[in-house]
C-alpha cells in the first residue's frame, strides 16, 4: 500500500476546473461533460458528430501536457500490475456501456442535475468500488 | 467549426482539472476508496468542487438561455428507468474502477503523461465497449451515444 498525500486545495481546484469545463460545454454546445458518452461516439457505430468529440478528447489529453511543459506537477503513482490494470480497463469499458456513464457524466454532470438516474448510477458504482478496494487490500491482501 | 474549437478548450480545462485534481493518479483514487488503510479522503473536495460549479452554472445556463450557444437544442438524456443495466452497469464499472484505479475520465487525460499503463487501461477499456456494444446490437439495436 501507498501512501498519498492529502491535497484538499489543488483536488477543490481541479474540481472546480472541471465543473467550469462542464458548464461551458453545456452553454457553448449543449452537451454532458460525460467521458463515456464522448468516448462511445467516436467507436464502432461511429456517430456522425464525431468532430467535437475527438476534438474534446485530444482537449483533454493536450491540457496536462501544457501544464507539464509549463512547469507543473501532476503526482503520478500506479500500484496495480499491468494484467489487472488491462482486466480493470475491459470491465470498466464493459460496466460503463450499460451504465451509460461514469464518474465524468453520472457522478458529475448527471448529479449536478439531479437526475435520480444519475444518483442511481453514482451511489452504486462508488459503493462497488469501495467493496472491490477492501476485498482486494484487505481480504486477497494484494 | 467553433463547436470544434470550444469542444478542444474545454476538453483542455477538463484534463487540466482531472489532472491537478488527482482523479488521474490510481495510487491517490485507490487511497480514496481504502477508508479502512492508506485513506486519502482529497477525493471528496474534487466531487465538492465539481458538483456545487455544475449544479450553480446549470441553474445560471438552463435559467438564462433557451438553447446553447452552438446549437439548436440543449442535449440531455431522455432515459428516466432505473432499471436493471443501469445499476448492474455501474456495478461492473465500480469492480473495474476499484481494480485498476482508473475511471475513464480520469485515465483519457493521463494518456499524455502515464505511460504504458494507462495505454494498457485505455485500450482494454475500448475493446470492453465496443464489445459490450456488440453483444448489445445482437439484441437490439444499440444503445446511440448519450
Amino acid at each position: 500500500m501507498m501512501e498519498t498525500e492529502f491535497t484538499p486545495w489543488m483536488s477543490l481546484a481541479g474540481g472546480v476546473l472541471i465543473g467550469i469545463s462542464a458548464v461551458l460545454l453545456m452553454a457553448f454546445n449543449g452537451r454532458i461533460a460525460g467521458m463515456t458518452g464522448i468516448m462511445t461516439g467516436i467507436l464502432p457505430p461511429v456517430s456522425t458528430d464525431w468532430p467535437w468529440r475527438i476534438a474534446f478528447l485530444a482537449g483533454a489529453v493536450i491540457g496536462p501536457v501544457l501544464f507539464l511543459v509549463a512547469g507543473g506537477a501532476i503526482p503520478y503513482a500506479v500500484p496495480v500490475s499491468l494484467p489487472l490494470l488491462a482486466f480493470g480497463g475491459l470491465i470498466v469499458g464493459v460496466g460503463v456501456y450499460y451504465g451509460a456513464g461514469c464518474t465524468s457524466g453520472h457522478g458529475v454532470c448527471g448529479m449536478a442535475r439531479l437526475s435520480p438516474r444519475s444518483i442511481a448510477a453514482t451511489v452504486t458504482f462508488m459503493i462497488a468500488t469501495g467493496l472491490t478496494v477492501y476485498v482486494i487490500r484487505h481480504i486477497a491482501g494484494i | 467549426m467553433q463547436k470544434v474549437i470550444f469542444s478542444a478548450l474545454t476538453g483542455a480545462i477538463f484534463g487540466l482539472g482531472i489532472a491537478i485534481s488527482g482523479m488521474a493518479n490510481p495510487a491517490k483514487v485507490l487511497n480514496f476508496f481504502d477508508i479502512a488503510g492508506s485513506w486519502d479522503p482529497s477525493l471528496i473536495f474534487v466531487m465538492g468542487g465539481a458538483l456545487i460549479t455544475t449544479g450553480l452554472g446549470y441553474l445560471v445556463v438552463f435559467g438564462v438561455r433557451k438553447k446553447p450557444v452552438f446549437d439548436a437544442a440543449f442535449h440531455l438524456p431522455i432515459n428516466k428507468t432505473i432499471d436493471a443495466r443501469l445499476v448492474s452497469g455501474s456495478a461492473i464499472f465500480g469492480v473495474g474502477w476499484g481494480i485498476a484505479g482508473f475511471c475513464p475520465g480520469g485515465a483519457i487525460p493521463a494518456l499524455g503523461f502515464g505511460g504504458v499503463a494507462v495505454i494498457a487501461f485505455v485500450g482494454a477499456m475500448i475493446v470492453g465497449i465496443v464489445l459490450a456494444r456488440s453483444i448489445d446490437g445482437l439484441r437490439h439495436k444499440p444503445a446511440k451515444a448519450f
